[in-house]
């Protein structure tokens, strides 16, 4: 993408009038996607962007500008402007240490790049969902299937003499279905992703994921109102994930740590969950959504232990944040484009299986709540107060799986909600998710095996 | 490269359209900068410019799009031969088609002054310097404050421009600037946080005081918060709470969601959806909303548009697309979400027409009340097309006129379709806010709280 001689002229110039450190992140990604809707498929679009960060830290300070433009003439004057934002702190000490090209090992190969596969087959993908989905009742009276593909082929090189690069695909397919019946409409959705190229389609078929994202639709159809107020509640394995991105997941990045607007702050060593609990932040977990071989500082992805049998372990960590801490980066520094500063951010967000059988947890709660599917969440790690959405989700009456219920929200605060988990199952499952922090996106994956939670607050309607 | 003139770069693409081939041809260019302030220090301080082109293309009643992260001119012609190499692959649509200036020609486009050169003016290092200063107001305001997350300044200048193959010629440019602080008071688990913002087309418009004091009153006043019991209760709403789910409702009028089945107001045109006091518009032509613009994505003149009149839900927002399928003119609702994608339908200035009571005299008219200071997971918990509504929420318990105690860890809940018909009053402090939509105090007569 860059000669390695400009990267490091590029490097010398962002550092001329001072810094502690400097960096080159150039990027060339395309995206392709396509999308059905009302049985017709709408138009392709295909995109591509090009183009460099340039971060220069000084002290405190992280001076940032971008480019299109990846002449050395372009690169300079981002640099140069880099330099200058970052001027407002002190002159810092300068250095540039020569360039030595870093190899990177890819946790799994790419077999089939979207790039090479005809449009007609995605619109065939399309096509056959929707078909599916219509198959499963006549009450479905609308679907809607996107398919997308992403290439992002990165190159970093940074003052400390780093050089390394990275391709990944990413591709994911997704179906939304409406039903219609005497309640009103109801909706459902699936979307599987994978850190894969067309070969996702060797894992899933179209025609399944319709299938689900129907079917949900059509259970909610019979759905009696959410019950309201604190029961326990049971999350299906992959269904549940979620729920700990945002119960301890971001309070567990040392941007916010740092910042002391994290409920987890100062707590490692101690015990902060249920004993039951050891939860990981896995980017090395190969073709899952959240995957990397390095992350966008260039740090090679980890297996980091963040809670181990309850006992907090370690932060998650990106470069800026680490320096500070003279310790390495955990090799979660990442950033949705070019365009962004990178920050500390969670990739795979698993939490480990244990002994209980997943049929005995539900046969063991005489009255709680079975949630299959959960939509998104939100968290404020400052208070450890979070909220997520059930989208497919049952009554458990006398240790059974009785009526569905209306999607609701589940509300509950982090350090409290992690002691009250008292029963983790021995199966798994993953979810793939986008993530957002500071107003980028990024994909991860959520996992979790069948689990409950003693007490969580639920947003239903229902009950006097 | 940030010389180029955009609508000369988007008129020569629309001009290579073939026969029975159309072509828009959308270029912008945005000047950013960005400042983040941590405990006195920047943070981080971010200068960029960004361009973009987006190209759509319609042939054989097939629509393709492609864009592209750059205006250089060999980068531009392989994105039109991506559009073009697009539009092969997807379904025939007879509805398909770019927007035909005859079909507007007896509209005027409001003239809008929404760009301020003094914004340009302004040395970055002023822009810094009010974002430290947004982060020691915000402390000094409170002891209680005992951080400050973030105190942040950025602004935005954009200009666009759009051309079509059959005729549309339109270019636009707007400023914009705010600053905005998250507070933090109480120790550990007794934290509590409040943000406060203030947005202008202009640096000299901005009130940092303001973004400091509701910063720290927000965080402050939820002190010693705690978890009420599940109830019933009339729930206030605070504007920015408002302003959320008023743009939620707006989203499900767009005739797109109607016409494919996926809003909670299919087949409800001429009904009463709403209260009698509800009357919803949409008025891009108010320069005082942050949505103001005088032509939509498609190059239509926007005018002011009633969705719901006095709780009759009066009609949907258009494109030429839905317009023409629909059977309908295009409202000049086209809006696009940047160059990444082609336009769909939107509102760019929603508000409720405001009440005549005041926020006090609201808080007021109920023995008991929840006010609702803000809420969360709003895009997890909302469901347009069913109507479910059940979000995250915090606030103070109102008695007798007054604040009374803070409360957290709660979830309210309805449906759309019944808080719109239990709204009991709308206030009359009308304020635009940035996203699409103004806010106001909103009194909704009984929503159910999930708590203890």
């Amino acid at each position: 993408m860059i000669d390695d001689a400009v990267l490091q002229r590029t490097l010398h110039e962002a550092l001329r009038s001072g810094g502690d450190f400097a960096e080159v992140f150039a990027e060339d990604r395309r995206v392709a996607s396509a999308r059905l809707d009302d049985t017709k498929v709408e138009e392709f679009v295909s995109g591509r962007e090009r183009g460099a960060g340039i971060r220069v830290v000084r002290g405190e300070t992280t001076g940032f500008a971008h480019t299109a433009d990846l002449s050395e003439a372009g690169l300079r004057s981002a640099a140069e402007a880099a330099a200058a934002a970052a001027s407002a702190a002190g002159p810092g000490e300068t250095r540039v240490v020569p360039l030595t090209r870093r190899s990177v090992t890819p946790t799994h190969d790419v077999r089939v790049l979207p790039e090479s596969v005809a449009k007609v087959r995605k619109a065939e993908m399309l096509e056959r969902a929707d078909h599916a989905a219509r198959a499963e009742s006549d009450a479905i009276r609308q679907v809607s299937a996107t398919y997308a593909d992403a290439r992002r082929q990165v190159l970093i090189a940074n003052s400390d003499g780093l050089l390394v690069g990275d391709d990944r695909v990413r591709t994911r397919f997704g179906v939304n279905c409406v039903a219609v019946g005497d309640t009103g409409m109801q909706t459902g959705f699936e979307a599987p992703g994978r850190t894969i190229g067309f070969e996702l389609f060797d894992e899933i078929e179209p025609e399944e994921v319709a299938r689900v994202a129907a079917r949900r639709a059509l259970t909610m159809l019979d759905a009696r109102p959410a019950p309201r107020g604190k029961l326990p509640v049971v999350l299906k394995r992959g269904a549940g994930g979620v729920l700990f991105h945002e119960a301890c997941g971001h309070g567990l990045e040392a941007d916010l740590v740092d910042k002391d607007a994290s409920v987890f702050r100062g707590r490692v060593g101690e015990l902060v969950a249920s004993p039951l609990i050891t939860l990981v932040d896995d980017g090395t977990y190969a073709r899952e959504w959240g995957t990397y071989a390095i992350d966008d500082e260039g740090a090679p992805a980890q297996r980091n232990v963040l809670i181990e049998d309850g006992v907090l372990t370690d932060y998650m960590w990106d470069l800026v944040r680490a320096r500070k801490e003279g310790r390495a980066s955990s090799g979660n520094g990442r950033r949705e484009t070019y365009q962004d500063l990178p920050m500390v951010r969670m990739t795979n967000t698993f939490l480990l299986e244990g002994d209980d059988d997943p049929d005995a947890i539900i046969r063991d709660t005489p009255y709680g709540l079975y949630c299959v599917a959960l939509g998104g969440g939100q968290v404020n790690t400052a208070t450890g107060d979070f909220v997520f959405g059930i989208t497919e989700a049952y009554m458990i009456e006398h240790g059974e799986i009785t009526e569905p219920v209306r999607a609701a929200q589940l509300i509950g605060n982090g350090p409290e909600t992690l002691r009250l988990v008292d029963a983790v199952g021995s199966d798994f499952d993953t979810w793939a998710g986008t993530c957002g922090k500071d107003g980028q996106g990024v994909p991860v994956s959520s996992g979790q095996p069948t689990l409950r939670v003693a007490e969580l607050t639920v947003g239903g309607t229902a009950g006097e | 490269m940030s010389d180029t003139n955009l609508l000369a770069l988007a008129r020569s693409v629309a001009g290579a359209a073939r026969d029975g081939e159309q072509i828009e041809a959308y270029a912008v260019r945005s000047r950013d900068v960005d400042v983040k302030v941590f405990d006195g220090e920047v943070e981080s301080l971010a200068v960029a410019e960004i361009e973009g082109v987006g190209i759509r293309v319609i042939a054989g009643q097939r629509q393709g799009y492609a864009w592209a992260g750059s205006l250089d001119a060999d980068v531009i012609a392989d994105t039109l031969a991506d559009a073009r190499d697009n539009a092969g692959f997807g379904s025939p649509d007879e509805f398909y088609g770019l927007a035909d200036p005859a079909s507007f020609a007896d509209r005027t486009a409001t003239s809008l002054d929404l760009w301020r050169d003094d914004l340009l003016a302004v040395p970055t290092a002023e822009k810094v310097a009010l974002a430290i200063e947004l982060d020691a107001l915000t402390k000094a305001i409170d002891p209680r404050v005992r951080g400050v997350e973030s105190a942040t300044y950025g602004d935005a200048a954009v200009e666009s421009a759009v051309a079509t193959s059959l005729g549309v010629e339109v270019a636009n440019r707007r400023t914009m600037c705010s600053c905005s602080a998250y507070a933090m008071a109480g120790l550990g688990v007794d934290t509590r946080t409040g943000s406060g913002f203030s947005a202008a087309r202009t640096f000299s418009e901005l009130d940092p005081e303001k973004a400091a004091r509701d910063a720290a009153e927000r965080a402050v006043r939820l002190l010693g918060a705690t978890q009420p019991r599940s109830q019933r209760l009339p729930v206030v709403l605070d504007p920015l709470v408002t302003r959320s789910i008023v743009a939620l409702v707006g989203g499900a009028l767009s005739a797109e969601a109607v016409q494919r089945g996926r809003s909670l107001f299919v087949g409800r045109d001429g009904e009463e959806v709403a209260a009698s006091n509800i009357t919803l518009v949409d008025d891009p032509t108010d320069p005082e909303s942050f949505g103001a613009a005088g032509h939509d994505a498609e190059g239509v003149p926007t005018h002011r548009y009633e969705l719901i009149g006095a709780g009759r839900l009066r009609g949907f927002l258009h494109n030429s697309y839905t317009a023409r399928k629909g059977g309908t003119v295009t409202t000049g609702s086209a809006v696009r979400g940047g160059f990444k994608s082609p336009p769909g339908v939107g509102a760019r200035a929603l508000h409720l027409r405001p009440g005549a009571m005041s926020p006090e005299a609201i808080l007021a008219s109920v023995p008991e009340a929840l006010y609702v200071q803000s809420v969360s997971g709003l895009h997890s918990g909302t469901n347009p097309v069913s109507g479910d509504f059940s979000v995250g929420a915090d606030g103070l318990m109102v008695r007798g006129g007054e604040f009374a105690e803070p409360v957290r860890e709660i979830t309210i809940a309805s449906t759309l379709q019944r808080m719109l018909l239990d709204v009991v009053h709308v206030g009359a402090d009308l304020e635009w806010l940035p996203g699409g939509a103004a806010g106001m105090t909103v009194l909704i007569g009984d929503m159910s709280i999930a708590g203890a």
